[in-house]
């Protein structure tokens, strides 16, 4: 069970990002955050963000449309 | 913000278009720059100073983008230069392209600057182009700051990324 969530179905790039972005800077370092997108670019952007900002891209599924994340604070 | 540290990545834009269409590829980008700790700078100049005015009324032309299709009722409707001539018709275009922006979730300009905003991301207004088009630092955004091309060049100069777009 991830410390928080982060609901971004519906919302097209760079939105996803962005309001990931925002939520993981209130979070503490350890925690995780769960990621939930429609968007399929997000895919490759959320690992992309993850390589970049060295927050630690745990797993990542899909079903049907929405795609997960879950996501390590760094 | 990240303090400029040795790791730390810059990247400026110049900003100098100000149609919505283009309104949005610096503000992609430069948001999403600063989620992934770059240190943005970005530099509004020409038409792409009217981005950074309080009240936003952004448009879409036909005229000069033959590339420019709209989808509508599962086809593609091209917009030939021609029809910029109707009246009207880059209301409708601009009224569709809203539509599209809403029901798609991609986020309004307005949306995206406030994020620049919150981001810490840097924007400069350009001091000649407020002069040449008598505009008044007073009807822009908060938080903005006025230069001209040295002070880009500066930023630019230590940068890791320069656009123009």
């Amino acid at each position: 069970m991830a410390d928080q969530t982060l609901d971004a179905k519906g919302l097209n790039c760079p939105l996803p990002i962005l309001k990931t972005k925002k939520m993981l800077k209130g979070m503490t370092a350890g925690q995780t955050l769960e990621v939930m997108a429609t968007d399929p670019g997000s895919i490759a952007d959320m690992t992309a963000f993850c390589n970049q900002t060295g927050n630690e891209l745990m797993s990542q599924s899909n079903e049907g449309d929405v795609y997960t994340f879950e996501i390590k604070v760094a | 913000m990240l303090d400029a540290g040795d790791n730390t990545k810059k990247m400026t834009i110049i900003v100098t278009k100000g149609t919505l269409d283009w309104a949005y590829p610096p503000f992609i980008l430069g948001t999403t720059a600063a989620a992934m700790d770059v240190e943005v700078t970005m530099f509004f100049t020409f038409y792409g100073l009217g981005l950074l005015k309080k009240d936003l009324d952004l448009k879409v032309t036909t005229l000069g983008n033959p590339a420019m299709e709209m989808p509508m009722g599962g086809m593609h409707m091209s917009m030939p230069n021609i029809v910029s001539m109707v009246p009207g018709v880059d209301r409708m275009a601009t009224t569709m392209m809203k539509n599209l922006i809403k029901k798609k979730g991609v986020a309004s300009i307005e949306d995206l600057r406030e994020a620049a905003v919150d981001m810490e991301v840097k924007m400069i207004a350009c001091q000649m182009t407020l002069d040449l088009f008598e505009l008044d630092k007073k009807d822009m955004i908060e938080g903005i700051e006025i230069g001209g091309a040295a002070t880009w060049m500066e930023e630019a100069t230590k940068s890791d990324i320069n656009l123009y777009i």
